[in-house]
């Protein structure tokens, strides 16, 4: 009888060697007279267990991790094929109090199918959101993505039934549906592990989207960071069009769909949507001026809905299940799941989908199980390179736009990450000027100029002279900078910058006492 | 890494032609000749120009707007090391000193031998397992500078075979 192993190919799994583990499994089995099938997918989102492996057995599956090349023997001997008892078993996935807690409506999938097999998604719930979709008209689509209350999960929280409505209102001969995957903000994978795990949750998504607004042609805009998405995605439409979920007559509806992956060039900047739009047409990622909004005139001036990965694979849950339900989920105008990214120096880290509204204590408490080094945590970022550093007292907070808003944060697209009590906040509010100088576009002076003026005087801070005087300069460039620029790039960077200065006051003023603590 | 070809305009035009369908072909083209022959050469410039009918000064701006193309040949592997926060919060800019003092060179450069070049990027989307690092387009996680010397150790062996 032939036995089912999973291992993941999801990036973080590979980068913990993941194919040297896969390897190792097949040839240990052959070796053994087993018979095995080695089925690559995406990961659950427990990191520090990757690369887990997983086996069928009549009771369900069973999972093993972390393992390294040199456990392999040992889990075979023990009966890994079967089951078996050892140090690494983990029991039933599903099981693992991490996972077990979560809320999965989008992420339910990934790390459980074989992600390129259109077979395997339909045979866990996929398409039942499209085939719902294609017995609605277009305002019917619409009004299911309005009334569950999503709203863009890329950062600005814009809600998702507005644009989507927009796009199908307006008349044109073409229109697009872009996906925005530049998944850029640092501490974010969500996307990754999406397109990586489940891409046709993505495609279907995309799928219903153009249905709704009329569009024909498709995009993914995906960041060069990320060779296994783009190799998985392309794998995966390609499957999509053979079994005829893409391309012509999606479905026997007579609709059509052509999909595309595009790839980035490492610019951070093309995740925001009009520069993305220009990226994609083939020139330098310049910021346009809005209006005209993409929803009216977009990629190549036609209209377009550009959306997150994580806005378009919440909408096939929506379909399938209703918009109420949806919005059961979350709290305020916060609705549905938010899939969170746990990460930097913790020592549970990965992907937690948790209605909105659980604070950030709980989630790197309960969850992360606190820091990797073991030290104290000191400061937690969140919502990417350009959300807020909150001190410890300040984790009592909800993740909800309106809560973060109101201390001034941001949910962003959901990353956390975490510093310990090493951390020196004063060369983080530098990075966060580094950062935003190296990756401007260029296209507006506040923030072109601004980052860069605002790094030279952070390392006069840094250096300890007139560190009074100096921080008064940057809390003045900061307000130039959140009001003048053109795009949330220049626009946000002072938020990194001033709540490492407000909370973390002592870390601005060093250098100042270091004469004195010489002596 | 497959080896790259030499530069050819010839077969850079084939590439070229192989794309000019595509709607705002500039970035595919520019990838697809990255890929061939490891950068851009600056013959490519007015080729792609003549053929999607636009200004040379567009692409040469677009090459050098994107951080991910290159005007010069790199080395054999090419080393990205996430610079990002996530990444930060596990040490890696105390690693990254380590690693480029090893190598003896600096950002966007290329080692003395010419095995290597290494690069800036921020975040690969493996911020929980971090510091992280893509060699040769492979992820690695929880790096350490004697995994990275380890990596191109083996990547080597597997280009010589
Ligand atoms: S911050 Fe380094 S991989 Fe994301």
């Amino acid at each position: 009888m032939s036995v089912t192993l999973y291992v993941p190919r999801d990036a973080v799994a590979l980068g913990l060697g993941a194919n040297k583990v896969a390897r190792a499994l097949f040839a240990g089995a052959e070796r053994r007279g087993l018979d095995v099938t080695i089925v690559r997918t995406g990961s659950r989102g427990l990191f520090w267990l990757e690369p887990m492996v997983e086996v069928a057995t009549p009771e369900g599956r069973i999972a093993y991790g972390p393992v390294k090349v040199s456990d392999v023997d040992a889990l075979l001997d023990a009966g890994l094929a079967t089951g078996g008892d050892h140090a690494l078993r983990l029991g039933d996935p599903e099981t693992i109090p991490f996972l077990a807690r979560q809320q999965r409506l989008t992420f339910h999938r990934c790390g459980v199918i074989d992600p390129v097999s259109v077979e395997d998604y339909r045979a866990h719930g996929g398409y039942r959101g499209l085939e719902a979709a294609l017995r609605l008209d277009a305002e019917g689509i619409v009004a299911a993505v309005r009334d569950s209350g999503l709203r863009g999960r890329g950062g600005a929280g814009f809600p998702a039934g507005i644009k989507w409505n927009t796009v199908m209102l307006a008349k044109a001969d073409q229109k697009y549906v872009v996906c925005n995957a530049d998944e850029g903000d640092s501490g974010t994978f969500a996307d990754r592990m999406m397109m990586e795990g489940d891409p046709f949750n993505l495609i279907e998504g995309m799928t219903i989207a153009a249905v709704a607004t009329g569009a024909t042609r498709g995009y993914i805009y995906l960041r060069s960071e990320y060779p296994q998405a783009f190799a998985t995605l392309k794998e995966a439409i390609a499957n999509g069009v053979g079994a005829g979920v893409l391309g012509q007559n999606i479905l026997g509806s007579g609709k059509d769909f052509h999909l595309e992956v595009r790839l980035g060039a490492g610019a951070y900047i093309c995740g925001e949507e009009t520069s993305l739009l220009e990226s994609l047409e083939g020139k330098r990622g310049i910021v346009r001026a809005k209006p005209p909004i993409p929803a009216l005139k977009g990629f190549l001036g036609q209209p377009t809905l550009v959306n997150n990965v994580m806005t378009f694979t919440a909408v096939p849950w929506i379909l399938e299940h209703g918009a109420k339900a949806y919005a059961d989920y979350g709290m305020g105008r916060s609705l549905g799941t938010l899939p969170i990214q746990l990460a930097g120096n913790v020592k549970h880290g990965g992907l937690i989908e948790l209605a909105f509204g659980v604070t950030l204590r709980d989630v790197i408490q309960e969850y992360g199980g606190g820091t990797r080094s073991g030290r104290p945590v000191r400061a937690v970022q969140v919502g990417g390179p350009l959300g807020a550093y909150f001190p410890v007292d300040l984790l009592d907070t909800p993740l909800d736009y309106e809560a973060m808003a109101a201390k001034k944060g941001l949910v962003g697209h959901g990353g956390i990450v975490v510093f310990d009590d090493t951390v020196d906040m004063a060369r983080q509010a530098r990075f966060a000027f580094e950062f935003c100088a190296t990756e401007s576009c260029g296209k507006c002076t506040p923030c072109r100029i601004g980052a860069t003026r605002g790094v030279e005087t952070m390392d006069k801070v840094i250096a300890g002279i007139r560190p009074e005087a100096n921080l008064k300069l940057v809390e003045d460039l900061c307000e130039v900078m959140t009001d003048g620029s053109l795009c949330a790039m220049g626009g946000l960077t002072p938020m990194p910058v001033m709540s490492a200065i407000t909370h973390f006051p002592e870390d601005f003023r060093r250098a100042g006492d270091l004469p004195a603590a010489a002596e | 890494m497959a080896r790259h070809e030499p530069w050819s305009a010839e077969r850079a035009s084939g590439i070229i032609a192989e794309h000019t369908h595509l709607e705002g072909a500039t970035l595919p083209i520019l990838h697809a000749l990255q890929e061939t022959f490891g950068y851009v050469d600056g013959g490519a410039v007015p080729l792609i120009a003549d053929a999607l009918n636009l200004s040379r000064a567009e692409i040469h701006g677009c090459i050098t707007f994107y951080h991910d193309f290159r005007s010069h040949p790199a080395g054999r592997h090419e080393v990205k090391l996430c610079r990002a926060e996530a990444c930060q919060a596990m040490g890696s800019e105390k690693l990254h000193r380590e690693i480029l003092g090893r190598l003896g060179c600096g950002w966007h450069e290329t080692t003395a031998d010419g095995s290597a070049t290494v690069e800036p990027v921020y975040c690969l989307g493996l911020c929980a397992n971090g510091p992280a690092a893509l060699i040769d387009g492979e992820p690695v996680a929880h790096l350490t500078a004697d995994a990275l010397d380890e990596a191109l150790a083996e990547t080597k062996r597997e280009t010589r075979q």
